[in-house]
């Protein structure tokens, strides 16, 4: 199962971000593995459809776990239709790794 | 070219595929489409006894729109047992309202997709989740 986290930067110190469809990088967890990967966001700077084509990178990727501060209405109904869950947390100024911590727990 | 029609929110699909009348003597084959909008009519104004207003704000349609689904409603199942005719339910118009959680001790939303049968926090494993609507 492949779970995927939106991040500000690339590593796993940096903050979480609380955008879906434009947010810059995007996390990478195998939840087998505990590996995980950064992926940019091309869509980071689009003028529009950034939640559609977002959405459309994580069916790409076989992802089953979405978590991120909010999902446009485009978004929300893709990943529904693909049986993607969806997970909203809203405190910012949390780092990749702690989130990753509080899922292992 | 008339104006589009605007999707009709249900919050659960019918629980059947239909239903087919028994003891008659004449089979027929004919049967009427019940759509999943009308189903939801019914539900919310004669099982959730809503009046029209109400119901047609969950609906996300005006309240003459919902009163003109609730009568094609009605009119299709009197049909049915008039004309001892199948029943089955068609998608129509919907929009199906997916359903959110929320934690009770991190705070984090989520939904659930169909095919998960755990009902527990992807966060934190908190079995403390309640269904909330959101828009």
């Amino acid at each position: 199962m492949k779970t995927v986290i939106t991040s500000k930067g690339n590593n796993q110190k940096s903050l979480f971000d609380l955008r879906f469809g434009r947010a810059g990088w995007f996390c990478l967890i195998d939840n087998e593995t505990g590996a995980t990967s950064f992926i940019e966001n091309d869509q980071a700077e689009a003028t529009g459809g950034a939640g559609t084509k977002a959405a459309e990178k994580m069916v790409e990727l076989g992802v089953q776990k979405v978590i991120s501060g909010d999902f446009g209405p485009k978004a929300k109904d893709l990943l529904e239709k693909f049986n993607i869950q969806m997970v909203i947390i809203d405190d910012d100024n949390q780092t990749i790794k702690k989130i990753i911590s509080r899922l292992n727990n | 070219m008339p104006r589009r029609k605007r999707l009709r929110k249900v919050v659960a699909p019918p629980g059947f595929k239909g239903y087919k009348p028994y003891g008659n003597s004449k089979h027929k084959k004919q049967f009427v489409e019940l759509l999943y909008e009308e189903y939801e009519a019914i539900k919310l104004a004669d099982y959730d006894l809503l009046n029209h207003l109400e119901a047609s704000k969950l609906m996300g349609v005006s309240r003459p729109t919902f009163a003109r689904i609730y009568e094609s409603a009605r009119r299709k199942l009197a049909r049915a047992l008039v004309e001892t005719r199948e029943i089955r339910s068609i998608f129509g118009n919907a929009q199906l309202d997916g359903t959110w959680y929320l934690c009770g001790d991190c705070h984090a939303r989520f939904t659930i997709p169909v095919h998960m049968t755990d009902h527990v926090c992807p966060i934190c494993k908190s079995l403390e989740i309640e269904n909330i609507k959101t828009k």
